[in-house]
């Protein structure tokens, strides 16, 4: 079947391949890190077949994430870079958050707030795969003094909630923009879409304003 | 420890509180590290009540045998020969768990009942529930749990709450030849213990004193020091353990701050949907790429 001509290749196949398996890996760390981070969440671990199941499965979780979340990485490292118009782009968010979208400037292919996400979550995920490595007790802990152990599970509990706080705003946005679930599951999306939402982006691939 | 206990005062990863309906008199050992000859009589009664069998291990040079605590090897005598203004001295320390008033393994358990706290002051694991994270462990100020290689639970000196429950004193003070271990209420020990310290200064041990350090609230195993003033040099023996602050973060108000945090991100975004509504592609948009 050919592509719809009205439409634009935002994500290829195998960006979105690799985005649902960090969404799947994600998951599956959050719910199965949570029931270890306070007594209130410790059923979940009903979902993996009991707590020494959870506590034998959550760091296997975190090794295939370093690879998963390495591929978006790699994939998505030079595309967010930060421009001067991405950090001016961000000072608006708070007008586009009310609707009011007068004063923000063209965004590219991903906006200030999308490149804002990527390096907030390479920030965690760098600091959670090194402080649970050193948390990881069954293979590792044994070589780290108590101390940098009890540090690491401090930096490892902190670095998840912000981590599991920035995939909720990335899902809140992504329902909020409609259509834009869209690109990360077909990989296309609508002209007037793009236009929209990512200007500059829409000038680039199509080399008109309209 | 399958039976049931009613006088529990804590438990790990729990917050409402435990079956603590019976109040038992606290309970402290006083090992009396002056009166010690290291014979390791302790070991082996230990090994013998609580039927565990460490792997025979190899000679290091030293007496310490085995040279660390293990998952069966919940007690261990510690020699080390220090030169004090006395001369040379050879101390023996018997190492384990002291049984602290706040304990921080249990405060760092996330598997609910893992780790219990009864009102005689012992610290016990509950094995059955433990799942072998080894938080415990990060959490010890005295590093004494040991993950088991066999079934990967934490085991460690239980103090023979077992035997204590039934009015009976723990195996190693049971047997120990010197009376260098003694067992009874912590008041009596502790009065005890002041009668051994003013004993000892006579003999011109001028800094013999109590170590039942107040960063961990005090503990249920004591140590009479000859020289209490440098505890570390009692195969270092921390001088002021406390669970410390990163523990206290760690297993603090951060949590249900935190958690409380992404529920209201979650209130938060549903406030925002329905004061905003959804961003959707504008008319002018449509109308301009669609021609």
């Amino acid at each position: 079947m050919k592509p719809d001509p009205e439409t634009l290749p935002r994500f290829t196949a195998s960006e979105r391949v690799n985005h649902w398996l960090v969404a799947i890996v994600f998951f599956l760390l959050a719910f199965s890190g949570l029931a270890f981070f306070h007594p209130y969440f410790y059923p979940l671990n009903q979902l993996f077949g009991g707590g020494t199941w959870t506590r034998i499965l959550h760091p296997f979780f975190g090794v295939a994430l370093i690879f998963f979340f390495g591929g978006m990485f790699f994939r998505f490292r030079k595309l967010s870079k930060m421009t001067p118009a991405d950090r001016e782009w961000l000072k608006h968010a708070r007008e586009l958050a009310k609707g009011d979208e007068r004063n923000l400037p063209e965004a590219g292919k991903l906006n200030g707030g999308q490149k804002l996400m990527f390096w907030s979550l390479v920030t965690c995920v760098a600091l959670l795969v090194v402080s649970g490595l050193v948390i990881w007790r069954a293979y590792l802990s044994f070589l780290f003094p108590a101390g940098v152990v009890r540090f690491s599970a401090v930096v490892h509990a902190a670095a998840g909630v912000v981590m599991i706080g920035l995939i909720m705003g990335h899902i809140y946005l992504a329902i909020w923009t409609k259509e834009s679930i869209k690109a990360m599951v077909g990989g296309r999306v609508r002209r007037a879409w793009a236009k929209q939402h990512h200007p500059a982006w829409y000038r680039e691939l199509t080399g008109r304003d309209k | 420890m399958a039976l049931q206990s009613l006088d529990i005062t804590r438990r790990s990863a729990t917050t409402t509180p435990s079956p603590g309906q019976r109040r038992t008199v606290e309970v402290a050992k006083l090992i009396d590290v002056s009166k010690c000859i290291g014979c390791k009589a302790c070991q082996v009664a230990c090994m013998e009540w609580n039927d565990t069998r460490d792997a025979v291990g190899h000679s290091h040079g030293v007496y310490d045998n085995p040279t660390d605590l293990t998952a069966d090897s919940w007690t261990v005598m510690r020699y080390a020969e220090v030169e004090t203004d006395r001369g040379l001295e050879w101390l023996i320390r018997k190492d384990g768990c002291m049984h602290c008033s706040e304990p921080g393994c249990l405060r760092a358990c996330p598997a609910p009942g893992a780790v219990v706290q009864y009102s005689n002051g012992i610290v016990d694991f509950h094995e059955e529930n433990c799942i072998g994270c080894g938080y415990c462990i990060a959490g010890c100020p005295f590093n004494i749990p040991r993950l088991s290689q066999k079934d990967s639970k934490a085991y460690k000196c239980t103090l023979c709450s077992d035997r204590v429950s039934a009015g009976l004193e723990p195996a190693c003070a049971k047997t120990c030849p010197t009376g260098a271990i003694v067992f009874g209420s912590k008041e009596d020990m502790v009065h005890h213990a002041g009668e051994r310290i003013a004993d000892l200064k006579r003999r011109g041990f001028t800094k013999a004193g109590l170590y039942d350090p107040k960063g961990v609230d005090g503990t249920h195993v004591m140590y009479l020091l000859h020289h209490a003033d440098r505890p570390e040099i009692y195969c270092g023996l921390p001088r002021d353990p406390s669970v410390g602050p990163m523990v206290d973060l760690w297993k603090g108000a951060a949590k249900p701050i935190a958690s409380l945090g992404l529920a209201l991100l979650w209130v938060g975004a549903l406030v925002h949907y329905l004061t905003n509504g959804p961003n959707e592609v504008s008319k002018e948009n449509e109308k301009e790429v669609g021609e």
